[in-house]
């Protein structure tokens, strides 16, 4: 399902909107991810505390959005764009690409939450099919 | 069998005492057939689907919007037993509607999305998480009677 250059467009708008919050919306969106599909916390055994809002979800938050916002950036070629970042997630960090589905649907439950005119079911279509373009980039490398 | 804390009961109520069930019905019914197309396959008799302005401004998607909340009501009103309450609406859609249970858990996500963009900061992520866990009990019950 590859983005039509209206899905493209969709996306930078809606981006354009949401960008000074992305941190908030990153750390909102793995808290509930966390506590909505608990078995993704497997993950992060590593960190000192797993508190919704608290200082480990914050950082990782924005980071999840930085690549976010790089995708955007390479909308044209998520592949080529995330090429990097599929080889992190492929030898290093391992990630079930099942799990991507699940933070995407977090991250536009939160979108909904805070931006509620802004997300719009056109909306909502295009941002939806760019994240599942983004798993795909990001799994690119695993096999 | 599904155990509920009084959190998850006190807060699954709260949603729905605070919902619209005709607005919350129609705008997730319409954002499943919008954002999943695939899904406007189980509705070739409502007549106009050809955008999202048309699906939106459908009255036979709200009418049946509507239809969804009220068996998502019998669900909260069941809520110990919401398999047993389910067991004949899930024969329905398994042998007379034919829906792919797979649909249940889009149209769960889009209810998500929508009760999300309606409730503001009280829908907390452990609001999402209760409204999340109601859900798929009440999509595990529908696909139950399917084989």
């Amino acid at each position: 399902m590859s983005l039509t250059e209206k899905d493209k467009a969709a996306v930078k708008a809606l981006w354009a909107k949401i960008a000074k919050s992305a941190d908030a919306v990153g750390a909102d969106a793995l808290s509930r991810m966390l506590l909505v599909y608990p078995q993704t916390k497997t993950y992060f055994s590593h960190w000192p505390e797993m508190k919704t809002g608290g200082e480990s979800v914050k950082k990782h938050g924005k980071k999840v959005m930085g690549g976010v916002a790089l995708a955007v950036s390479k909308i044209d070629n998520l592949t080529a764009g995330l090429l990097e970042l599929s080889e992190l997630h492929a030898f290093q960090l391992r990630v079930d690409p099942a799990n991507f589905k699940l933070l995407a649907h977090c991250i536009q439950v939160v979108i909904a939450n805070m931006f509620p005119n802004e997300f719009t079911p056109e909306a909502h279509v295009a941002l939806d099919k760019f994240l599942g373009n983004v798993a795909l980039g990001l799994s690119e490398k695993y096999r | 069998m599904v155990t509920w804390t009084d959190f998850e009961r006190a807060t699954i109520q709260d949603i729905f005492s605070k919902i619209d069930y005709d607005v919350v019905g129609s705008a997730a019914l319409s954002r499943c057939l919008i954002v999943y197309p695939w899904t406007q396959r189980y509705f070739g008799s409502f007549g106009n689907l050809y955008n999202a302005a048309a699906i939106s401004s459908n009255p036979r998607v709200a009418a049946h919007g509507r239809v969804v909340l009220g068996g998502l009501e019998k669900a909260l009103q069941n809520m110990d037993d919401i398999k047993q309450a389910f067991a004949d609406l899930s024969v329905l859609h398994s042998e007379k509607l034919q829906v792919d249970p797979d649909n249940f858990k889009l149209l769960a996500d889009c209810l998500t999305i929508v009760v999300a963009s309606q409730l503001g900061k009280s829908f907390t992520p452990e609001v999402h998480a209760a409204f999340a866990k109601f859900l798929a009990v009440v999509v595990a019950a529908l696909r139950k009677q399917y084989h």
